[in-house]
């Protein structure tokens, strides 16, 4: 059996690859495709968990399901504001979304 | 019938009428003002007759309660108020006339005849007052029309110079008054006039008193050191020059100081400093009357002394002496003012070494100039004559030997300057192209009138009976007090009419400098008054705008350079707020695991 060690080890380098990329990314779709990947990190942690940890009724699974589904839902909202966004902006760069600024 | 307190009234309403009106009516506006002062007058006489049949003052009610003390709002009636009250209503009618010949066509006509209304309102309000606190008002209120009169052609700015000097001046004195009055209040509990003659307190601090109320009557009726203002104050229009500055406020500080007789003989300190700044001003400001050139300034520097010499009657304790040579003099220096009015209005000119030969042109002023003249010199059996003889009688009978030749100098003095004046003005040659021709008749009735009672007041007396009584008291001092006016006429006439040079002009010469630059007073309040005064107010103006004012804009300052400095982390940017959130998590996770 894989020891629960290589699966956090998964899960830490995909959170830090997402949290890099939101960061880092200037485009907007590279942003919401970085925290898809964070939630995902977060995924793999609870199924491994549930697999170690031996909880009888797979609770961890389900959970995962949840966020699986809250996380696309996520991702629709997240693309309706980028495509508001890109008609008033004519652009997808955060470089110019300074409006919490103003 | 207690009609005294509708008086002021009327010209209050003449006053309200012009102000708001005055450019509508034109012409109607002065007959609002004279019709106005007319009734005051009837009312006036009312009053007299009241009085003689034994009317006494009253009061309207309560006021104010100050201290658990009420102040009444109270009508004073008795010989004082009610001579003042004839005075101003009289004369104020009579040189409202002429100014409707001597402001004709001026462009502020009403608004001249408005203020007039406000200042008799003022000043018959302050005669009436029976304390303090209700005479400070009016004092205030004719202090006002003062300033506004005399800067009444303010596009000069010798003239609103002028009307600030007069205001600055005589508040200097007024400061002085009301601090006076509250240390009376404050350690005798009243304010009322009536109260004054049985008054109970500390002796130095009663006589602090009284000597602080008479700086109030200094300012106002500019005796020395605070006269500067009253020669200058004749920028204003010859007419209000006449009623303010020669007849009645003026007299207020003389009336001032008559009113609050009884406080004054109780502390003779304080009587014998009126008696004194009297007779410096009267001496003081006659001298420098020899010298003057301009036709005005000859007569308020007249006027200065005889408001000193009236002051200095009071001084030897002569109640009715003060007054009666007040009513006197309002008579004929009015009348002075209206012909020196007359004479400028004819010849466009106060110079009086341009004038000249005026009589045979100006045929009624130059006669009625002529009465006013003897009666201010003191010739018998013209009004000054009595009432001047009378305060010579009281100095003398008073054992106040000093002050007696310093009236009887002034005497003099004044019968000397006043026909220099006459004739400079009147007699002669002209000394320069003159265009002369008489004044309208609305200007020279009023003339012919008042030189009537400059010629007779004398003989009618006043409300003051015992006045007239004791003018018949001693005949050695008629006599003298007759020689003295009658020498500085032939002084005058040998001097510029025969043309004798008694002394050597080199040798007076110092001494004519002197006089001509009246004793240096206007240098020596500039140089050591109001330049270290104003140094003193731009070093406050510079603290203000540096130091108190840098305070202020340096917080407002240092606020700002910071929340630059913050708002630089305020990119807006979302992504450096998560970035910031990220650290924040790393930090506070160290902390926590306590790594």
């Amino acid at each position: 059996m894989i020891p629960l060690a290589y699966f956090t080890f998964l899960s830490a380098f995909l959170f830090c690859v997402g949290i890099y990329g939101a960061l880092t990314r200037r485009n907007v779709i590279g942003i919401l495709i970085s925290i898809e990947l964070i939630l995902n990190a977060a995924n793999i942690n609870l199924v491994a968990f549930n697999k170690y940890l031996g909880t009888p009724d797979g609770m961890g699974q389900v959970f995962g399901l949840f966020v699986i589904a809250i996380a696309a839902a996520a991702s629709v909202v997240g693309l309706v504001l980028i495509i508001a966004i890109y008609r008033d902006r004519k652009s997808l760069f955060t470089d110019g979304f300074t409006l919490m600024k103003e | 019938m207690q009609i005294a307190h509708y008086i002021p009234l009327f010209p209050f309403l003449a006053f309200v009428i012009n102000i708001f009106f005055g450019r509508r009516l034109k012409i109607v506006s002065a007959y609002v003002a004279i019709t106005a002062s007319i009734v005051s007058f009837l009312f006036s006489l009312r009053v007299f007759e009241c009085f003689k049949a034994g009317e006494a003052s009253y009061s309207l009610g309560t006021w104010l309660t100050i201290g658990g003390k009420p102040l009444n709002f109270g009508i004073i009636i008795d010989p004082l108020t009610i001579m003042m009250l004839l005075i101003v209503t009289f004369i104020g009618t009579f040189i409202l006339i002429y100014s409707i010949g001597y402001m004709h066509d001026d462009p502020r006509f009403s608004r001249y005849f408005a203020y007039i209304s406000l200042f008799m309102s003022s000043m018959l309000g302050l005669v009436l007052a029976d304390n303090f606190v209700l005479l400070l008002i009016f004092w205030e209120g004719v202090g006002l029309c003062s300033y506004l009169l005399i800067a009444f052609w303010y596009e000069r700015p010798a003239a609103a110079r002028a009307g600030l000097k007069a205001f600055i001046t005589t508040r200097i004195g007024d400061t002085g008054f009301l601090v006076g009055m509250l240390l009376l209040f404050f350690t005798c509990g009243t304010f009322h006039f009536t109260d004054l003659k049985s008054l109970t307190g500390p002796e130095p601090i009663l006589t602090l008193a009284a000597i602080l109320i008479f700086t109030g009557a200094m300012g106002k009726s500019a005796q020395f050191p605070l006269h500067v203002w009253l020669p200058d104050a004749m920028e204003g229009p010859t007419a209000v020059s006449a009623l303010i500055h020669a007849a009645t406020m003026v007299a207020a500080g003389v009336y001032l100081v008559a009113r609050c007789f009884p406080l004054f003989v109780d502390h003779p300190m304080a009587l014998q400093t009126v008696a004194v700044i009297g007779g410096i001003s009267a001496l003081m400001a006659a001298s420098i009357a020899t010298v003057n050139n301009d036709i005005k300034r000859v007569l308020a520097y007249s006027t200065i002394s005889q408001l000193g010499l009236m002051m200095l009657g009071l001084g030897v304790g002569g109640l009715s002496a003060g007054t009666f040579h007040l009513m006197t003099h309002a008579f004929f220096k009015a009348l002075l003012f209206l012909c020196a009015g007359s004479v400028i209005h004819a010849v466009g000119t106060q110079d009086i070494q341009k004038m000249g030969g005026l009589l045979s042109k100006m045929k009624i002023t130059g006669v009625t100039f002529c009465i006013g003249t003897l009666a201010l010199a003191g010739v018998p059996p013209f009004a000054g004559f009595w009432s001047k003889d009378e305060i010579l009688l009281t100095a003398w009978n008073n054992h106040h030997p000093v002050l007696f030749v310093v009236a009887l100098l002034t005497s003099f003095l004044t019968a000397f300057y006043m026909s220099r004046l006459i004739i400079l003005v009147l007699f002669g040659k002209a000394r320069s192209e003159l265009h002369a021709h008489e004044s309208p008749l609305t200007m020279t009735v009023p003339l012919i009138v008042l030189s009537f009672f400059a010629a007779f007041a004398g003989f009618i007396g006043s409300p003051l009976k015992e006045a007239a009584e004791g003018a018949q008291g001693s005949f050695v001092i008629m006599a003298i007090s007759t020689v003295v006016s009658l020498t500085g006429l032939a002084l005058a006439y040998l001097l510029y009419i025969r043309r004798v040079v008694l002394v050597p002009v080199a040798s007076i010469q110092g001494l004519h400098n002197l006089l001509v630059n009246k004793y240096y007073i206007d240098e020596i309040y500039d140089a050591y008054l109001i330049k270290p005064c104003l140094a003193f107010c731009r070093g406050a103006f510079s603290f203000d705008a540096k130091i108190v004012d840098g305070v202020v804009n340096g917080t407002a300052e240092v606020v700002q350079f910071c929340s630059g400095l913050l708002r630089r982390t305020q990119t807006g940017l979302i992504q450096n707020y998560l970035l910031v959130q990220v650290f924040s998590v790393v930090l506070l996770l160290i902390w926590l695991l306590k790594i």
